[in-house]
């Protein structure tokens, strides 16, 4: 085994632990941070049906982004959306064989790429030329531009300009996976790309890609409008709320 | 007074014109700090404790794990800046603190800083600073440059919701000893006597008196305004600015209108004599509830079967969303939960509670239980500003928007010339009156009247189209605010009413003596 593959390889696990630990420490701490009261931004459904559809506008659509800024709603979309086909284009290397809805969406998933890069790359114009978003921006909001626009150029040019030996490309997957190890192809291209995967991975549970699962757990957005029909009492409040204060 | 200048209104559009950035451009508004006497009757240190620093960041920490809405708000905005020209503060200073997402931040880095991995190890990448007093004096003045009026929320793809930051600031401020006079003050008068004004029992007794006696010559017929009555049916909470003095008065006198005409038999109480919560204003649960317990108190010892909360934006939201929760006013309380039972068992299954004074009106009217008589109001031509914490924190009746429907049904039911301002500045999207979440006070007049500035320009549009003359609003801060800010931008001070004041204006008085 080349000390490439073993590198790659420990980079891997290390990378989904931190991932997947990360995250499962991050919502463990949101479920378990009570919502003492009420405060869903009206008009907000009355029902808890209602408030499924509200999320599902929100995180398929982006509703209220849409609401605010065309522009940004735009490009995010764009960029989300692609995303979202990348990935399930990228699931052809995880699984053998290859589910037959993945090979369906497997043209779409090529092209979204493009978007995927053109959609960043239009929000990270508006973070350098709106000069109220150029105000908000920190370091790290270029940064994570920076890392996922290199993301998707690598991917793009090992499909367009220099292919990349994808079958062993999806042996080493597979047997990261079964913990099988198989030789990584040495291709510059993968190899940044590669990493350039693992960094994000790395940084989600630690930066704002936070939102992902942030947004399942916003109270404005998650709560049943309904407080005069039912009494909302939560963990640390309740046995203040069950008894008078004078 | 600061040497400032109005902004200028445009011709011919309804919305403003979103500013360029103007760094640094409010950084000198700040409110009167709270005083020990102000703080010490709310539970908090009567002056800024010396290890404040370390204090602050405790606080936080406990707020961390108390709201989960700070938790998630702090880390999941992604900076994508569509909040940046949603807040009335930032179109009408242009100060960049001003707007939602930048003045979440001035927490936020702190909360990087000593909350985060990534702050605490790389505070220069994502923007982490240390709590020092140039910080905390930041805080001090930009959290008192937002009215909680929740628009960036509606905005925000999260829904992160400035106000819920606001708030948590102003509650560390509080614990440390840095807390907002205006506010505190205010609260710790209705800890003692029970109402903003720091209005006695016997004084509202004479006030109500006198209020019977107007009506009484304007209209030759008995209308009651009673107080303390036992046995009442209905208990009406109403913000105390309605004993207090006009436009606010005449809407009180709406109200007592329309219970004579419905034949409603109903009472205020001067223990609960108010409906405001300014403890929401600092994210203040214990004083909130505090307060809130006033109104369950007096609904028991009345005996009363209905509460009804009068006109004010804020304090509908406390009720409609709060009161259950905090002290069981409301419906549908556990069987074996005994403190909220007390209560609901004896309240009337049949009627929200609590109910808005617009929800019964309105039902009064579909019933025609009571009758307007539309021409009364046609000297005016009217348009309604709806109340942020009407708009984006509460509801009315029994449908998702039913609090935009219900007023405006209401107007339309009282008066012939009812006109809309333009689509974008109502309903969700509705701009504060730039006087909310504690702001109304003399001390931020700079900020009150540059924040009024989309309000006003959408109101001149609205003016300009129909020669509107009337503002009618449902919140007792939306009319003092407007009241004092109208004129800085040419309106007469005069065009604010109270909706239920066109409706007692409209309202056909029965023979129910
Ligand atoms: S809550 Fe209102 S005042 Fe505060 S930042 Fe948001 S828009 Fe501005
Ligand atoms: S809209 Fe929300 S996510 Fe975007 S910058 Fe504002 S607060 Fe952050």
């Amino acid at each position: 085994m080349s000390f490439l593959t073993v590198t790659y390889a420990v980079l891997f696990y290390a990378a989904t632990a931190i991932l997947i630990g990360g995250l499962a420490y991050k919502i463990s701490v949101y479920a378990r941070t009570p919502a003492p009261l009420k405060i869903p931004t009206t008009p907000a459904p009355t029902t808890t049906s209602g408030v499924v559809m509200r999320m599902g506008r929100e995180v398929i659509f982006f509703e209220s982004l849409f609401k605010s800024s065309k522009w940004t709603w735009l490009f995010g979309w764009m960029f989300h959306i692609s995303l979202a086909l990348v990935l399930i284009r990228h699931l052809r290397y995880f699984t053998e064989p290859v589910w037959f809805w993945v090979s369906w969406l497997q043209p779409f998933g090529k092209y979204a790429g493009f978007f995927m890069v053109l959609g960043l790359l239009g929000l990270w114009s508006r973070r350098v030329l709106v000069d109220r978003v150029r105000y908000i921006s920190a370091p790290s909001d270029h940064l994570i531009l920076a890392l996922l626009v290199g993301i998707g150029i690598t991917g793009l040019s090992m499909k367009f300009v220099a292919h990349t030996d994808i079958v062993s490309l999806k042996a080493f997957v597979l047997g990261l996976m079964y913990f099988d190890w198989q030789p990584l192809p040495a291709d510059f291209n993968l190899l940044l790309h590669l990493l350039l995967v693992a960094v994000l991975m790395i940084i989600f549970p630690v930066s704002k890609l936070l939102h992902a699962p942030g947004v399942f757990f916003s109270p404005t957005r998650n709560q049943v409008d309904n407080p005069r029909e039912t009494r909302h009492l939560a963990p640390w409040a309740a046995p203040l709320d069950s008894s008078s204060a004078e | 007074m600061a040497d400032y200048e109005t902004p200028k209104l445009l011709a011919d559009v309804p919305v403003v014109v979103v500013p360029n950035i103007k760094p640094g451009a409010m950084s000198h508004s700040s409110p009167y700090v709270a005083k020990p006497d102000h703080n010490i009757p709310l539970g908090f240190p009567g002056e800024l404790v010396e290890n404040w620093q370390e204090a602050a960041i405790a606080k936080m920490g406990d707020i961390l794990q108390k709201y989960r809405s700070i938790q998630v708000y702090l880390d999941s905005c992604v900076k994508c800046g569509a909040c940046t020209d949603k807040c009335h503060y930032f179109l009408g200073t242009a100060d960049p603190k001003n707007m939602p997402v930048a003045r979440q931040d001035l927490l936020r880095k702190v909360y990087r800083r000593y909350y985060t991995f990534a702050g605490k190890y790389f505070p220069k990448l994502v923007g982490a600073t240390d709590l020092t007093k140039e910080v905390l004096d930041d805080w001090y003045s930009y959290y008192h440059q937002c009215s909680e009026c929740r628009r960036c929320s509606v905005y925000c793809p999260y829904g992160i919701d400035t106000a819920e930051i606001s708030m948590a600031a102003r509650e560390i401020l509080d614990s440390i000893g840095y807390g907002q006079k205006y506010c505190n003050e205010i609260i710790a008068k209705v800890h003692k006597i029970g109402n903003n004004l720091g209005l006695p029992g016997p004084a509202l007794e004479a006030t109500l008196e006198d209020l019977e006696d107007d009506i009484k010559t304007d209209t030759g017929v008995d209308v009651k305004l009673p107080v303390d009555q036992e046995g009442a049916d209905i208990l009406l909470i109403t913000p105390s600015a309605d004993f207090f003095a006009e436009p606010h008065i005449d809407g009180l006198i709406g109200y007592a209108k329309v219970f004579h005409a419905a034949g409603l038999s109903w009472t205020l109480s001067s223990y609960a004599s108010e409906a405001a919560n300014f403890s929401m204003f600092i994210g203040s649960y214990d004083n909130m509830k505090r307060q809130a317990e006033r109104i369950r108190k007096a609904a028991l010892e009345l005996g009363v079967k209905r509460i009804m909360v009068g006109e004010c934006g804020h304090a509908w939201r406390a009720a409609y969303s709060f009161w259950n929760t905090l002290a069981g006013v409301g419906h549908g309380a556990a069987d074996d939960d005994k403190y909220a039972r007390m209560l609901q068992k004896q309240l009337d299954p049949r009627f929200p509670v609590p109910q808005h004074i617009c929800e019964s009106t309105y039902d009064l009217i579909q019933q025609g239980a009571i009758k307007l008589d539309k021409s009364a109001n046609d000297h005016r031509r009217v348009t309604f500003h709806d109340s942020c914490n009407v708009a984006r924190a509460s509801r009315m009746g029994d449908m998702p928007g039913g609090q935009f429907i219900i007023p405006r049904e209401v107007i339309k039911a009282a008066c012939n010339n009812f006109f809309d301002m333009a689509p974008e500045t109502i309903h969700e999207g509705t701009f504060c009156c730039g006087g909310g979440g504690g702001l109304l006070t003399d001390d931020l007049m700079e900020v009150r009247v540059k924040g009024a500035l989309p309000r006003m320009q959408a109101l001149k549009y609205v003016v300009d189209e129909h020669k509107v003359d009337t503002l009618a609003a449902i919140c007792a801060i939306c009319k003092t605010q407007f009241a004092k800010v109208l004129p800085y931008y040419d309106f007469p001070m005069h065009m604010i009413l109270s909706v239920h004041q066109l409706v007692g204006d409209a309202v056909i008085l029965g023979s129910n003596d």
